[in-house]
């Protein structure tokens, strides 16, 4: 298992979040793709952390730690922002709530 | 084909297979447990990083936190179980492409990488959590640490109150 795998992998997962936030017309697929692009972004760091730094420095897992931190902030507000535009609009698809008067 | 190699084949394609059935599958609570595979994989990809602290804090909050967050808001939000995602002709067609085009923008970045290789290769695994804990409250990430303490809580208050009810007072 060489660095290349990892970024490999991490690729596909990014643009597959890309794909899913560019397609899906729903709110809450929208933000599974977010969660993908996220961790393609944690496993970069895991990877380049565990390749190209010292085993001794631990600084990318580190900063992956807050990216899942990060996230998980993230996925509360937006599921609490898409529950209260539900109550207001009674859908969740981006295309039709497309007003911001309450 | 070694052992280690076949088991990280094994995770790879479990990681990579689940994400496409996330993005692509039409009923979003089959796409929420397809997503809780990939993060499971992307936990075993941990594993081999050597991240031990890291693999368990994504089962932890991702498997235990998210995705139980996610499977709520697609209760609450699917009203008359119209769980069916509904996808345009038009929109997919473009969505891929740009993709696509992306992905073939990053292969070359990757390929341009030096390919690093680590010599021990896991034969002087020690636990990380150790260092991490001295790293984060001793070192240079004390900051970030307290930064992220006052978002969680900023999150918190303002997740609670966007989403309760809005009560109107009689006049």
């Amino acid at each position: 298992m060489t660095l290349h795998h990892y970024l490999v992998i991490s690729a596909i997962l990014f643009t597959l979040g890309i794909f899913a936030v560019l397609t899906r017309r729903n709110a809450i697929s929208i933000l599974m793709g977010i969660e993908l692009i996220l961790n393609a972004c944690n496993l970069n760091f895991a990877a380049f952390s565990r390749f190209v730094t010292p085993p001794t420095d631990l600084s990318g897992q580190i900063i992956a730690l807050f990216g899942i931190v990060l996230a998980a902030a993230e996925a509360a507000v937006f599921l609490a922002i898409v529950l209260a535009i539900y109550r207001e609009f009674s859908t969740i698809s981006p295309d039709e709530t497309d007003t911001l008067k309450g | 084909m070694e052992l280690k190699q076949f088991v990280f084949y094994i995770f790879a394609l479990l990681t990579v297979g689940s994400a496409v059935v996330v993005v692509t599958v039409r009923n979003i609570v089959h796409a929420a447990f397809a997503l809780m595979v990939t993060l499971f994989g992307i936990a075993g990809l941990y594993v081999f990083l050597q991240a031990d602290f890291l693999a368990a804090t994504q089962v932890i909050i991702y498997v235990g936190g998210i995705l139980v967050l996610i499977l709520f808001g697609v209760m609450m939000t699917s009203g008359k179980l119209d769980m069916k995602l509904k996808l345009e002709r038009g929109q997919l067609f473009w969505g891929g492409l740009v993709s696509l085009l992306l992905f073939l923008l990053l292969l070359p970045v990757i390929t341009q990488t030096p390919q690093w290789e680590v010599a021990d290769d896991g034969a002087s695994l020690e636990p990380t959590t150790h260092r991490i804990g001295e790293m984060i409250l001793q070192k240079e990430f004390l900051l970030p640490f307290e930064v992220a303490s006052v978002l969680l809580l900023v999150a918190l208050i303002g997740a609670a109150l966007i989403s309760r009810k809005e009560v109107r007072e009689e006049e």
